[in-house]
């Protein structure tokens, strides 16, 4: 028996589309060793989840048949196999699980149907005892009350609990392999922790092998004994965790690595990897990354570079490592990145652009045929905070703690139950029509996913110059387009882009004339809700150094919604630290990532996988699922979960306590101070 | 489960109300009884005296909405409006323009027009589903293109045609069943059975083209790919994944129309010489008998409001996802 | 230089053009024949629905979420070839839908006399079929009538006899060979149509020349290998057919009744052919006419909610509860009571049979108005929670410029799909309802009047079958291109389905 259980070798997987034949994957070769976990990761569109699929022979219809190379189990070529011999494999020897546990489920099927159906199809239990069966691995995946949840629907279950049914049904078959594709993307950073410890135990006790696929170089970092990195189609390098961590080889990697946001590189720009992604329907002569790469030379432009196998079972698909070609290279340039030009503004000019105080938006939940008000969601209870002039308040937290509802609060976007919004003094909670309408240049927001925060059937100069329009802003026609054409450079696009439609642009891309519609009215703030949490990590590295040079030039503010604490190290200056529609802690921005002092940033922070082994925080997780907004626990929200829980805490909300610069709301705090 | 189902009837009187206001003012305020009596009586010499007549036999000459020579309620309820649209709730039809009692002729042409109906439904239902299921499981290979196409050519087929083609070709040409008429008894079934096959064939096409896309909508989602991640053969796949779900937009489309089934089948009925509430319609709309059609039009959007609301109950009892606290 | 932008310019101009130019081809002939023009209501409708269609495609070929699905349907091998026999149905519909009376000859006391019946182009086109009506039924090409009479000879003797047609091939001797006859007329009617479209062909072989600045040799090629995006060989060859079948008919009905004749002796072709433009109207306009509301109110429900939304469901959800027939029975009942009894109002029978037709496109658009406006307002809630439109708001502008420039080119998909895909579903409904007795006006040519007429006739023995067949064969290639074409448009306009 070989020591590698997966083989993969020289893996071609095409579809046939307009402009010919699109080679999704295009010669992907590696090994997966017994028990061990290896990594596939990459950007979107580079064919991670593409050569999973390949491996199951899960394709969509339009790559019926358009596989070539060998997928090797135990010796077994499985792209060879009959689609019977095939069934037999899926679920028994190889399991799968997918990034969206919201719709891998059978909606209208028991959960314990759809694990029993596993048994069936590949053991020999039957009846009640493929029920204990399931009950015992819904137990496993860590499911509280196993035994209860086996009738019920997937839709009572949250996004976790379901991603762990998944985890049950992959391990009904107790397979040899699991395939991961993602499978906490979807989720809460404090979930993620809780599944991939999960899945870290299990694998152990099983003795599985497993594949997982992500673009998260912290999973990577906190999963991986070894990982391979996927560009358009192909694998660019392969090493072990250590040494891929302590030197990445590629340039692809390296720049991953350094676009990457981080605390100790607030004080210069991120470094970028320039371009996007290309696309995969042209044939390819020379490097792939070739036009993108920070150390190419003439000679990537017309060589395509071999994969040139190194020690270790490490590789690397470079001209660099390539004895013939490495010579000619040119020594890597010393570019430092830019140090930002502190401009005045940066240091802040004082004042307060924004003051929100005690700010509350329930939601009515209505109900009968003359609409009463049964119940509320409270969304935003209770939250005040100041964002002074050029500075970046960092709003965290996981979703449905109430961020974005904060966001749409202050914009006026949605009607404020309580509290006031004061902008520059003056109250923009009580403003009504045509005295709102005008307010409205002063503020503005960017959204979150950039093919949803645009009007697919407007030109881009159109979409630009709505605000400039319904402001009266610039209500000359050529003066107009100047501003929309200088607008346009000055977030990092082509001038004629503004003769064409959104879809033409990719999300990075649009992101920039999101920002651009943003500054066309001049605003103060900006509300940034979640701007690059859909973009890939060098994408969203381009995507923050735009906001960060903007703020040095115009003095602008920034909400920024996120749950990312890297972005928030990166970017911001003072963090507020959301759960369940309150401030649970509130600071400036190194105090808070050093030294939380509530439970749940404690919490919160521990799970963010770290890149760096080193930094990783002791690991505090958190029990179960956030609780709902409709029926908020008595006393301070996160008792249920909070691992220093006091008889105190179940009993009423504690009050802020002010410790140095930040404030917490924690009765832990509240003693030391009195 | 009961308050709701309380409430959704409740929701549903106002629009009765709306229906019955609109049949009033199309039926007495756009064209007065005058009017109605004049194109009954036909004919150019219509004296005054045979109007009055007419609308006095059929209680046309009373005040629209508000009696002012009647005395207390009778100032209401002595008005068109009352006796012709109000007592339409009590479900008193009243009679005919040519005095036959209405509530008689719906109970007694009830049992045929069912007698159609439902067989129609019932099997052009598991039809239409087997077909689309065949095209779902061939789908993207020629089997599925050519019964897609066969689909649309059927439905662009008039309804007519089916009825005169199947008339001429098992009644005329093969002599199986007689061409039309009605009996009682078991005598009914070989009067029943070619409009029931015909209900069915000109089904098809518009049924299984429609079904067939929910069925594929369903086999692109996810949990279909969770499935087959599983090793379930695609029988199994089709079978139990997508055909639980495919089912529920399928069910309660069909719930909608159950009730209506009552109404029979227009077109059917009256080339079959079949004696149910479709060719009553047709035969008052024919002859212009204005109480039967009013009758029937409430009749049928209470039937259909009886649909809406039967389809919302159906969601709560088929998904799992609805369920009502 | 000056000569190629002055052949583009001429290029760009040639539908307008040929436009202009047949319009003012016919505003000549109105002068010279000294016709007066009759304006039928829904004669102006369908003006105004050329016009509007012209002026979509205008829009649609500068804006790309219009040019792209665009593209795709004229990419579409199925779709091309249904548009080709969908055009000439609808130029058979244009062509019936100018009217005008002839004068009747010699002045009258108060200036000109004019016939009482309105006349078409297509009326004159087919005037022959439209004069010769034989006594009753006679079946297709046939020499003599279906019914045997009494035929009283000099002698004094009766005999039961089948009678030559007055008309129907009138032009053959008694005992000269019928067949033979009908043979060479088909083979010469082949030869016309071939002969017509090549000369069609040559004309676009010219533009396509000039246009691509290519040689005969390679646009024939192009054409003949499909190597080109546009299924021109399929379209080609979808024309040559219908105009040899265009041919055959014509060289035939020169001397018979190809589709035999009707009760009264009509002749069915040309009967058939004049429920060309009853159809389209009922496909068409219907839609046109309920679009307005349907479109407005939809998006007014969906995007201010509350108490508006409450009425406008209200509204539809009434309406809609009443089963269709009824209601377009009850109204078409009324309406039907208000012409009998406003006789006064209504002159010439053309004109009220054309009221009747354009009050039946007016019910059943507010019958089926329903659907679409749900639709809308459905689309429309789901807009209003995209992240443009919150910009939109966040920007400041005003809602009703919020509906014109953000929700109604966002739903205008959704119409387009429904208009596309209820046209074939109101041609069938046309024929359902003149057989229950609320359709057009039975003087109306229509093939619900036939299929309706046809059913008495399948009962007599020997069958007469032929009206029956031609309105079975003329409604279905019509429903059945507009159903294979309204797939590919929704295919191609639906984004639901652009993912896979």
């Amino acid at each position: 028996m070989s020591d590698y259980l997966l083989a993969v070798k020289d893996l071609h997987t095409w579809y046939t589309g307009a402009r010919g034949r699109v080679h999704v994957l295009d010669g992907v070769s590696f090994k997966v060793r017994r028990g061990e976990t290896f990594v596939l990761l990459g950007e979107s569109g580079c064919g991670k989840s593409m050569t999973a699929l390949s491996i199951m022979r899960l394709l969509p219809m339009q790559f019926q048949n358009n596989i070539s190379g060998h997928v090797q189990l135990d010796g077994v070529d499985l792209l060879q196999l009959p689609e019977v011999a095939m069934r037999r494999m899926r679920g028994r020897r190889i399991a799968m699980i997918f990034q969206e546990p919201m719709t891998s489920l059978n909606p209208v099927m028991t959960v314990g149907a759809q694990i029993v159906e596993v048994l069936v199809q590949h053991t020999t239990l039957r009846g009640a005892s493929a029920r204990a069966e399931a009950v015992r691995l819904l137990d496993a995946a860590g499911i509280p009350a196993a035994g209860q949840r086996l009738d019920e629907y997937p839709h009572r279950l949250s996004g976790g609990m379901k991603q762990r049914v998944m985890i049950a049904i992959a391990l009904a078959g107790k397979p040899d392999l699991l395939i991961a594709d993602e499978p906490t993307t979807a989720l809460d950073v404090t979930i993620q922790a809780q599944v991939l410890d999960l899945l870290k135990s299990l694998q152990k006790d099983f003795g599985m092998a497993m594949l997982l696929i992500t673009h998260d170089l912290g999973v990577v970092s906190q999963m991986a004994d070894r990982v391979a990195v996927m560009y358009a189609g192909q694998v660019v390098e392969q090493a072990s965790r250590n040494d891929f961590f302590k030197s990445p080889q590629h340039p692809y990697s390296q720049r991953l690595f350094e676009a990457l946001p981080e605390l100790d590189k607030r004080d210069r720009e991120l470094n970028v990897i320039p371009g996007t992604v290309p696309a995969l329907d042209q044939e390819f002569v020379g490097c792939r990354f070739a036009p993108r790469c920070h150390r190419a030379w003439d000679a990537c432009e017309k060589n395509s570079p071999a994969w040139i196998a190194l020690p270790n079972e490490s590789g690397l698909r470079c001209l660099l490592a390539d004895a013939t070609w490495s010579g000619a290279a040119p020594a890597p340039k010393k570019s430092a990145p830019m140090a930002l030009n502190r401009t005045p503004s940066d240091t802040a000019r004082g004042g307060e652009v924004l003051a929100i105080h005690d700010l509350k938006v329930h939601f009515p939940i209505v109900k009968g045929l003359f609409k009463r008000a049964a119940g509320y969601v409270y969304a935003v209870d209770g939250v005040s905070f100041q964002i002074p002039r050029g500075r970046t308040l960092a709003l965290v937290g996981e979703s449905g703690c109430g961020k974005t509802t904060v966001g749409k609060a202050i914009l006026q976007l949605l009607e404020t139950t309580q509290g006031s919004v004061m902008f520059e003094g003056a109250p923009l909670h009580s403003l009504r029509g045509e005295a709102l309408r005008k307010k409205r240049r002063e503020f503005q927001i960017i959204f979150q996913d950039p093919y949803s925060s645009m009007n697919p059937r407007m030109l881009v100069s159109d979409i630009i110059a709505e605000g400039m329009m319904a402001q009266g802003i610039e209500k000359d026609k050529e003066k107009r387009s100047a501003r929309i054409d200088q607008l346009l450079a000055h977030v990092g696009l082509r001038t004629d882009a503004g003769q064409r439609y959104p879809h033409e642009f990719s999300g990075g891309q649009r992101q920039r004339i999101c920002i651009a519609r943003a500054l066309a009215v001049n605003p103060k703030l900006i509300v940034c809700d979640e701007p690059t949490s859909a973009l890939d990590v060098s994408v969203q590295a381009q995507i923050l150094n735009l906001l960060k040079q903007l703020q040095a030039e115009h003095g602008l503010s920034y909400l920024f919604i996120t749950h990312n604490i890297g972005v928030v190290a990166y970017l911001a200056h003072e963090v507020a630290v959301m759960y369940l529609g309150r401030i649970v802690e509130q600071g400036p921005v190194a105090q808070i990532l050093s030294t939380p002092r509530h439970p749940y940033t404690q919490a919160l922070l521990s799970a963010v996988p770290s890149v760096n082994q080193a930094q990783q925080r002791e690991a505090i997780r958190l029990a179960g699922d956030p609780p709902s907004p409709i029926d908020p626990p008595l006393g301070c929200h996160f008792h249920a979960r909070c691992p220093r829980v006091r008889q105190q805490c179940r009993e009423r909300y504690p009050d802020p306590v002010t410790i140095g610069s930040s404030v917490v709301r924690c009765f832990l705090y509240s003693d030391a101070t009195k | 489960m009961l308050t709701y189902i309380v409430r959704r009837v409740l929701y549903a009187i106002p629009i009765l109300i709306g229906v019955n206001l609109l049949t009033f003012t199309l039926f007495f305020v756009v064209n007065t009884p005058d009017d109605m009596a004049r194109m009954h009586l036909g004919g150019k010499r219509v004296t005054p005296e045979m109007v009055q007549r007419w609308k006095a036999e059929r209680g046309y000459d009373k005040p629209l909405i508000f009696n002012v020579q009647a005395a207390g309620v009778e100032k209401l309820t002595d008005t068109i409006f009352y006796k012709n649209s109000v007592r339409l709730f009590a479900f008193q039809f009243g009679s005919s323009d040519d005095g036959r009692d209405i509530v008689q002729d719906i109970k007694q042409r009830m049992l045929p027009s069912l007698a159609i109906a439902v067989p129609a439904f019932v099997f052009g239902l598991m039809v239409n589903i087997s077909f689309a299921l065949l095209l779902a499981f061939f789908r993207a290979t020629y089997v599925d293109t050519v019964g897609t196409v066969l689909c649309v050519a059927m439905m662009s087929i008039s309804g007519l045609f089916y009825i005169i083609a199947g008339q001429f070709l098992l009644s005329k040409l093969l002599r199986l069943v007689p061409i039309s008429g009605y009996d009682t008894g078991w005598e009914a079934l070989k009067f029943i059975l070619l409009p029931i096959a015909i209900g069915v064939v000109s089904g098809i096409g518009s049924g299984a083209r429609w079904y067939r896309t929910l069925f594929l909508e369903e086999m692109g989602k996810d949990y279909v790919r969770t499935a087959r991640a599983k090793g379930l053969s695609e029988y199994l796949v089709l079978f139990r994944h997508v055909l639980k779900n495919g089912m529920i937009p399928i069910l309660t489309g069909a719930v909608v129309v159950i009730p209506l089934l009552f109404m029979g089948a227009l077109i059917t009925e009256s080339f079959f010489g079949i004696p149910g509430l479709g060719s009553y319609t047709i035969d008052a709309i024919n002859s212009q008998d204005f109480a039967i059609v009013r009758a029937m039009v409430f009749l049928g959007s209470l039937l259909y409001i009886l649909g809406l609301v039967m389809t919302d109950i159906s969601y709560t009892l088929v998904d799992p996802r609805i369920r009502l606290q | 230089m000056s000569a190629s932008i002055t052949k583009q310019r001429l290029r760009q101009w040639l539908l307008p053009v040929i436009a202009l130019a047949s319009v003012c081809a016919y505003i000549a002939a109105v002068w010279m024949y000294d016709l007066k023009t009759v304006w039928l209501w829904t004669d102006l409708l369908v003006y105004v629905l050329i016009v509007s269609m012209a002026a979509f495609f205008s829009v649609a070929k500068r804006r790309a979420h219009l040019r792209e699905p665009l593209q795709r349907i004229v990419e579409n091998r199925t779709a091309m070839v249904c548009l080709v026999v969908l055009a000439g149905f609808m130029t058979i519909g244009v062509l019936d839908s100018v009217h005008f009376r002839l004068p009747s000859g010699g002045a009258g006391d108060h200036g000109k006399r004019y016939a009482p019946e309105v006349t078409s182009i297509l009326d004159l086109l087919m005037a022959q079929q439209r004069v010769q009506m034989e006594k009753t039924y006679a079946s297709p090409l046939s020499l003599w009538q279906y019914e045997k009479v009494t035929v009283e000879y000099p002698d004094g003797r009766h005999e039961r006899v089948y009678p030559r047609l007055q008309f129907g091939g009138a032009h053959i001797a008694p005992g000269a060979a019928h067949r033979q006859d009908i043979l060479r007329r088909v083979a010469s009617g082949v030869g016309a149509g071939l002969m017509m479209g090549g000369l069609i062909a040559l004309l676009a072989l010219g533009y396509a020349m000039s246009r691509h600045a290519a040689s005969a040799r390679e646009v024939v090629s192009g054409v003949m290998r499909a190597t080109g995006a546009i299924p021109w060989r399929a379209m080609w060859l979808t024309l040559f057919l219908l105009l040899i079948a265009l041919g055959v008919v014509w060289a035939l009905a020169g001397e018979y009744h190809v589709f035999g004749t009707d009760k009264v002796g009509k002749d069915v072709l040309y009967k058939s052919v004049k429920s060309i433009r009853t159809g389209l109207i009922i496909g068409t306009l219907t839609t046109l006419v309920m679009l307005p509301f349907a479109v407005f109110l939809g998006i007014l429900a969906g995007y201010l909610r509350g108490w508006v939304d409450d009425v406008i469901q209200y509204l539809y959800t009434t309406l809609s509860s009443i089963p269709g027939v009824l209601l377009i029975a009850a109204a078409v009942l009324m309406l039907q009571a208000y012409i009998h009894t406003h006789p006064d109002l209504f002159p010439t029978e053309a004109e009220r049979a054309d009221l009747r037709l354009l009050f039946l496109c007016i019910i059943l658009g507010i019958t089926s108005w329903t659907g679409l406006c749900r639709l809308i307002r459905g689309e429309t809630m789901k807009l209003c929670e995209a992240d443009f439109l919150l910009a939109a708001r966040a920007f400041g502008q005003h809602p009703v410029g919020i509906m014109l420039r953000h929700i109604l080119p966002n739903v205008m998909h959704i119409v387009l799909i429904s208009v596309v895909l209820d046209f074939s579903g109101l041609v069938l409904a046309e024929a359902v309802l003149s057989y229950v007795g609320v359709g057009v006006d039975p003087a109306t040519n229509s093939w619900g009047n036939m299929i309706n007429a046809a059913r008495l006739e399948m009962a007599r023995e020997p069958m007469v079958w032929w009206p029956l067949l031609s309105a079975f064969i003329f409604m279905f290639v019509l429903v059945l291109a507009a159903n294979l074409f309204a797939d590919v448009v929704r295919d191609a306009f639906d984004p639901r389905l652009k993912r896979r």
